[in-house]
């Protein structure tokens, strides 16, 4: 098996109150099949073996569908190419190339330590409504309401989101619109998310907002680093939708 | 001691209404007062908080993830079955029941799994009205494609992506949940011990993987919702997280481990490449659905299979299993693997390989429907191995990829200590021998909506007026015990990482209590293992303190509870001398090389009791009576 070399720039942080630096490192030696975080644990495994503190990331299912995984490699948010971080192989990479490994750079993704940050506003918009509210028991036969393809296939596309973030750490404002557009969209052109729709939208894009993330200005950068292929114009939906949510509240109708 | 699995009386299709017409029930007004806690936000998981939740009770749950969406049940792939029968092909509960047991390998209860197939239509029902969005058909129907071990087609799905939509569709039930204020979720915090007061489980003790806090929590009830232990196999498809310290830990307070040699090797996984690799990545089982396995009929064949003639080809699947071929269930579809590599006749690098074959298919229904069938696979196996499977077969190899055994359980999931209820992957009940493909969301699920919300009265009913607080000793003193396995763990100050521990843990069990298991094999294996746990205590390399974030002592502490726990697996695996679905000891097969079970001896569970550190642990028996359906040697032909 053939190995390549690599010059890393790490961003190392103790903690969200300390400053941080890049550190420098050459990794030597890599299998040249190995994924960017296999080369990561490497480097790291070498580190802990000179008595050095490795260098903390975020991974778990490690092919692209949990969304742990976030880091920002060579200015891309989750790396080059489709897929999340782990999704990335260093055949990708020239032999003896210069790779920067940083965290996503979100004021509402505070850094916990090195590439590690804190995305829990995520989790916080999703609890303001991005659900159908219905308890365990009162569903009626899953036959009931037939839902055409094209309709179950578009919510499927929306409900992709691996919510990992990269969209908030590629956009210049910092906006998760792609994030709240996939929930808002996914659930919102389905039949039975019709009886929240308004709330819905209105209170995620709140709640978005209370967390200190910026509005969508057309960038489409979130659109082209997005591991999920979640289109753009679930934003577009999503801009719909608050503002009917919005007017909605505004005259004092009933939603 | 014996173990009650308080099955209803009654015959098996009346016994859970029969159930359910009799349980204690909690009024509404005593359902807040009670706290239930919940460990792991996994399917089970989070459709118990949820569910509990919603009823009114107070729910506290914890996961290590930074957010209950990230949990392993994400990564399934193909589907989730349910006996619905809209495809009027004759399936029904009975038949997904049957299907079940006999996947199973007869080793599995079957009351238990009679209850999961019953329930198993109102899990779809209650997904499509959360807004999961399954595939349909042009009319709007629900679409469905068959898996392995049913000659039907009962399999539900959402694209390759079936466990993320069902876990987000849980995770959103979780989080509504959670904004009422109903749920109190504790992230990136792991349970590192069980707490014991007077005999039942009545808290755990949490470590805060940011802050390294460690923090006592009281409830009524612990609900275990950990996941399986295929990582102990170190490269498996479960996610790097996932591991055995939960139900470990539980294991060592007391509650017994069933079956823990019970493990399912998957037979479609991307083979292994080099000792670099982190982990495998699965290929869904639903692909072989419209994929043909196949090797060379001649040995060292090393021509690329473009070039293989048909003639030269070995459909081996069907032609040893004409009737199920390609589907034939995960346990054999992955022994035949074996079979052929061991003689020779594997493809790729490492001769660890079989193709995976979609030339048939893309010819007979088009490149196109095969890319909307699979398209994320196919991208997905493009990636990792730089192989575009339109135009040349797959090569898969079989993996480590879910675990039959687990903390033993009653019919109301509870442990053989009181208070402690095991849902999903981490209870041992519905699988048996082998665990038949779509069935795990389907558990997960069923446990989490549909079992625990209508069982967990029966204990609670009894726990009246027995609160307890963390100020109790019995809290203050576990406490302490994982305080000083973490100050254990970081003393050692040794230079091998955790990872190597890991690495080498992983190649001992997967040779001995891999695909096929000897005794002398398994003895082995036991020795290694002792002699790799008694190196790391030693030479073990953890930078870092307590006190933040440790990544190095998050999985030290994962991997020191793998090294206890592969004995007992291998213990396990010794002692039943039989074959049974994934459990294939060499010494017990049939002339054509397919299992021998050996019914008059081990048609029982097997619940290993925790005695003390470096002492044989007890072997408690629970017989597995089957009334409903007759013990059979399992055919696929």
């Amino acid at each position: 098996m053939s190995t390549m070399h690599f010059h890393l720039r790490l961003w190392k942080q103790k903690s969200g109150t300390d400053a941080g630096q890049f550190i420098e490192i050459d990794a030597k030696e890599i299998p040249s099949e190995c994924s960017f975080l296999e080369m990561l644990d490497i480097v790291n495994n070498r580190m802990t073996r000179e008595g050095k503190e490795p260098v903390a990331f975020e991974s778990d299912c490690r092919e692209g569908i949990c969304g742990t995984c976030n880091m920002v490699i060579n200015g891309v948010p989750q790396g080059p190419g489709r897929g999340a971080a782990c999704q990335v192989y260093m055949r990708k990479f020239e032999n003896g190339q210069t790779i920067t490994v940083e965290p996503f750079r979100v004021g509402a993704f505070p850094i916990v330590k090195d590439l590690v940050v804190n995305r829990s506003a995520y989790d916080r918009i999703i609890r303001s409504g991005g659900f159908i509210s219905e308890h365990t028991g009162g569903a009626p036969d899953a036959s009931t309401t037939l839902i055409p393809k094209p309709v179950a296939d578009a919510a499927m596309d929306a409900a992709a989101c691996i919510g990992c973030g990269a969209c908030a750490a590629a956009c210049p404002n910092s906006s998760p619109m792609l994030f709240v557009g996939a929930k808002v969209t996914h659930l919102g052109i389905l039949p039975q998310g019709q009886a929240e729709r308004k709330s819905r939208a209105r209170n995620m894009v709140r709640t978005m907002q209370e967390e200190g993330f910026g509005n969508c200005s057309n960038y489409y950068a979130c659109e082209a680093v997005c591991p999920a292929n979640v289109p753009a114009s679930v934003i577009a939906m999503l801009n719909r939708e608050y503002i009917r949510g919005e007017l909605s509240e505004a005259v004092g109708a009933i939603d | 001691m014996i173990l009650d699995a308080k099955i209803p009386e009654g015959p098996i299709e009346k016994k859970w209404t029969s159930f359910k017409n009799n349980a204690k029930l909690i009024s509404p007004a005593n359902k807040r007062k009670f706290k239930v806690i919940v460990v792991g936000t996994g399917l089970a998981g989070s459709s118990a908080s949820a569910t509990l939740a919603e009823l009114g009770y107070q729910v506290e749950a914890f996961c290590f993830h930074d957010s209950p969406r990230r949990a392993h049940s994400i990564a399934a792939q193909g589907g989730i079955n349910a006996a619905k029968n809209y495809q009027n092909d004759g399936d029904s509960v009975w038949r997904l029941f049957y299907d079940t047991v006999k996947g199973g390998d007869f080793r599995s209860r079957e009351a238990n799994v009679y209850r999961l197939a019953e329930v198993s239509g109102t899990i779809i029902d209650q997904c499509v009205s959360q807004g999961v969005p399954f595939a349909r058909e042009y009319g709007g129907e629900l679409a469905n494609r068959s898996f392995g071990g049913a000659q039907v087609s009962r399999t539900f799905y959402a694209k390759g992506q079936t466990g993320q939509q069902l876990l987000l569709g849980a995770y959103s039930a979780l989080s509504a949940q959670i904004g009422l204020g109903r749920v109190m979720m504790h992230e990136n915090s792991e349970m590192l011990d069980l707490v014991i007061v007077d005999g039942h489980a009545k808290g755990i003790v949490a470590r805060n993987l940011i802050t390294g806090e460690i923090t006592t929590h009281a409830a009524d009830t612990v609900l275990l919702c950990t996941g399986g232990y295929s990582n102990i196999y170190y490269l498996s498809t479960n996610a790097r997280g996932s591991n055995v310290t939960a139900t470990w830990r539980a294991y060592k307070r007391g509650a017994a481990f069933a079956n823990p040699c019970y493990t399912q090797i998957h037979p479609t996984c991307i083979p292994v490449a080099g000792d670099y690799q982190s982990k495998l990545t699965l290929m869904s089982e639903s692909l072989r659905n419209d994929g043909r396995v196949w090797v060379p009929k001649a040995k060292g064949d090393k021509r690329a299979p473009q070039e293989v003639p048909e003639e030269e080809r070995d459909y081996y699947l069907e032609r040893k299993y004409p009737s199920y071929g390609n589907l034939a269930p995960r346990d054999i579809a992955s022994r035949s693997a074996k079979e052929v590599c061991d003689e020779g006749r594997g493809v790729g690098p490492s001769g660890l390989g079989v193709y995976l074959d979609f030339s048939g298919a893309i010819k007979r229904l088009g490149e196109k429907t095969i890319r909307e069938r699979y398209g994320n696979l196919f991208e997905m196996y493009q990636n990792i191995t730089g192989e575009n499977a339109y135009e040349r077969p797959m090569r898969i190899y079989p993996a480590v990829h879910y675990t039959m055994g687990g903390l033993w359980v009653d019919y109301n999931l509870m442990s053989n200590l009181p208070g402690l209820h095991v849902l999903g992957e981490a209870n041992f009940s519905d699988h048996g021998a082998n665990r038949l493909g779509a069935s795990a969301l389907m558990q997960g699920l069923s446990d989490g909506y549909f079992v625990i919300p209508n069982t967990l009265g029966e204990y609670l009913s009894t726990q009246f007026g027995k609160k307890v607080s963390t100020d109790l000793p019995e809290f203050k003193k576990t406490e302490a015990e994982v305080r000083a396995q973490i100050e254990k763990i970081l003393a050692v100050k040794g230079n091998v990482p955790v990872d190597e521990f890991h690495r080498l843990l992983g190649l001992i069990i997967w040779d001995q209590c891999g695909m096929a298991r000897s005794e002398t094999g398994l003895r082995k294996a036991i020795e290694d293992v002792r002699a790799l746990r008694e190196r790391f205590w030693k030479e073990v390399a953890v930078p870092g303190t307590g006190a933040e974030l440790n990544q190095s002592l998050e999985r030290a502490g994962r991997v020191a509870d793998f090294l206890e726990f592969g004995e007992l697996m291998c213990l396990d695996a010794l002692i039943r001398e039989e074959s049974c679905g994934g459990h294939f000891r060499v010494e017990h097969q049939t002339p054509e090389g397919e299992a021998l079970r050996h019914d008059d001896k081990f048609a029982e569970v097997y619940a290993w009791m925790f005695r003390g550190e470096n002492t044989d642990p007890d072997l408690v028996r629970e017989p597995l009576h089957y009334e409903a359906v007759h013990l059979a040697t399992r055919s696929y032909k």
